[in-house]
């Protein structure tokens, strides 16, 4: 299930303007690990280079290679959408499917694989994922109800319990914090932290007690000034990255210097 | 004794302070909202005020020597009908072309594109009648032929097939092809508001572009195309012009869309009628207006029914 990311020198692109370079970053599975740094660094581009989500802006390509398992994600002939069903996200701010219900939300991603189900088999997974997800107790009463009626949190969790039902390898989140009150923020740092038993999870974050809280691993993304591509600084266990990174810029940032 | 004089002197609640440009503007705005019923409601009486004369005269004195319910029946079946095969052919079309504007297009060959359809929107109606009777109907014999051949079976195609091609069938695909970009536009501004968040989470799940697009651009458009399909029948049933020009109309009440026997519109009969119409004929002509105008408020009022029914999971919320 789970399975390990190996990038090396990744370039990538938009166009003709290079967002993030020379990326070296190996990622073991079943491992937590954090991507912070400033914004506008790369580290987003970075995460979504990794389920070829930045494809959907016209342009965007990469250089180098990217492997999960040690299948190249960028070989010729590989359809992006193959690698989305492998690696699965969480964005930024919860986006279940409005016009759905809890239940069809969760399910979404197994009827694309055009799986035909049993109903009881499609109840067991339901239930499986919101449980994975820790919200089973909150909605198993109203699953037909629309998953936009939720609360900010629960949407997230709810996302998560779509994301994780397609049993993917990997599990990307984009600052699934950011848009969430500490309480729900707790939720989802607990649930990170049963979920890396299961799955390898990258997680961006903003928030660097956040990065220190979940994580097992960090990278510090940097960028020398606007215009100019992001870089991979530094990358190492988070308690070294936070109490003695060799990088002179690692250390402002995570004490506050500067960012 | 004091206390009725106490509820006298309690203060009114103080008004809100607004502005003078805020109270003209809520004034006029209000004006306009207002304005827009007075002219329905005089439009609505005048029309029940010229059809009641023949709604209350004998059969006798009316065309034809027929009861009004007769007279009218056959034009609402002939607008109905028109006004559906116009809308079965143009809704999936108009999807179709926005779909492909909004999501499959380059930009450039899109912009390009949502011109054109645009301009098709603005050709007068009069041309699309003089087109679809010089040179679809025509053109079109050779269809109706192939379809009483192989679809003689099904009702619509029973035939015989009409000479002049000036059947129902072309009515509707002209009328299809003058709603087409109503419901185009309409369509292709929902799709374009599709919040990227939701596509994202699609083709995140795996989805390919299509099913993105049924998971994510369609749900959340479906009103906005339900508002485009009305509009667009409510065009249909009211067209007037074109189905004058292009109809060969017997005043039949009958499925086959290609013999030379057709139903007439409502619109397109009070066009040619008028004229040389005087007295009860006129009022009569009104009477079928004022159906023609019921059958629209209705239409109206289904589609915001269907709209509201799924409210909840509209993603307004």
């Amino acid at each position: 299930m789970a399975k390990a990311i190996e990038a090396r020198n990744l370039n990538i692109y938009y166009g003709s303007f290079l967002a993030v370079e020379g990326v070296t970053m190996s990622i073991r599975p079943k491992t937590v690990t954090a991507l912070i740094g400033p914004s506008g660094c790369g580290k987003s581009t970075y995460l979504r280079s990794i389920n070829r989500m930045h494809e959907v802006i016209p342009g965007a390509r990469v250089e180098g290679s990217l492997e999960l398992d040690g299948k190249d994600l960028y070989a010729p002939g590989v359809d992006p959408v193959g690698v989305r069903r492998q690696i699965g996200m969480v964005f930024q701010r919860p986006n279940p499917f409005p016009t759905m219900s809890i239940y069809d939300n969760v399910v979404a991603g197994q009827r694309l694989n055009n799986k035909k189900m049993r109903k009881d088999a499609t109840d067991e997974l339901v239930e499986r994922s919101l449980r994975g997800a820790n919200l089973w107790n909150e909605v198993k009463d109203r699953l037909d109800k629309p998953g936009s009626g939720l609360s900010g949190g629960q949407q997230q969790r709810l996302c998560i319990a779509r994301a994780i039902a397609v049993q993917p390898d990997v599990l990307l989140m984009d600052e699934p914090c950011s848009a969430l009150d500490p309480i729900s923020t707790l939720a989802i740092e607990d649930l990170i932290n049963e979920l890396k038993a299961e799955y390898t999870i990258v997680i961006v974050t903003h928030n660097m007690q956040q990065a220190a809280r979940v994580s097992d691993f960090t990278g510090f993304f940097n960028i020398e000034g606007t215009g100019k591509p992001g870089h991979l600084i530094e990358m190492d266990e988070t308690k070294t990255i936070f109490s003695q990174p060799k990088e002179k810029a690692t250390e402002d940032y995570v004490s506050g210097r500067f960012g | 004794m004091t206390a009725p004089t106490e509820t006298a002197t309690t203060p009114a609640p103080a008004k809100p302070v607004t502005q003078l440009g805020d109270r003209i503007f809520a004034g006029s705005a209000k004006g306009a909202g207002i304005l827009i019923l007075v002219v329905l409601a005089g439009v609505a009486a005048f029309l029940v005020a010229q059809a009641f004369p023949a709604v209350v005269a004998s059969p006798a004195e009316l065309p034809g020597e027929r009861s009004l319910a007769a007279y009218i029946g056959p034009l609402v079946f002939g607008t109905v009908l028109a006004a559906v095969i116009a809308l079965i052919i143009a809704t999936p079309l108009a999807i179709a072309v926005a779909l492909f504007i909004t999501h499959y297009a380059p930009r450039r060959i899109a912009q390009g594109l949502a011109y054109v359809v645009d301009l098709l929107a603005a050709v007068p109606s009069i041309v699309f009648g003089l087109w679809g009777a010089f040179t679809l109907a025509p053109a079109a014999l050779g269809l109706m032929t192939w379809l009483h051949t192989y679809l003689g079976w099904l009702p619509f195609f029973a035939g015989p097939v009409s000479v002049t091609g000036r059947t129902m069938l072309v009515v509707g695909v002209t009328l299809a092809v003058m709603i087409l970009p109503i419901i185009t536009a309409v369509s292709r501004e929902v799709f374009l508001q599709t919040p990227k968040l939701h596509e994202e989470a699609a083709l995140a799940l795996g989805a390919t572009r299509w099913e993105m697009i049924r998971m994510a651009v369609l749900p959340f458009g479906r009103s906005g195309i339900i508002s485009g399909a009305m509009l667009g029948l409510g065009r249909a049933l009211g067209e007037t012009m074109a189905v004058a020009i292009i109809l060969s109309a017997s005043g039949a009440v009958t499925f086959n869309l290609i013999s030379s026997d057709n139903p007439s519109t409502i619109a397109g009969n009070i066009a040619l009628q008028f004229p040389d119409s005087t007295g009860l004929a006129v009022n009569t002509l009104i009477a079928s207006g004022l159906v023609l105008f019921v059958i629209t408020l209705l239409v109206n009022a289904l589609a915001r029914f269907i709209v509201n029914r799924r409210r909840e999971f509209s993603g307004a919320n």
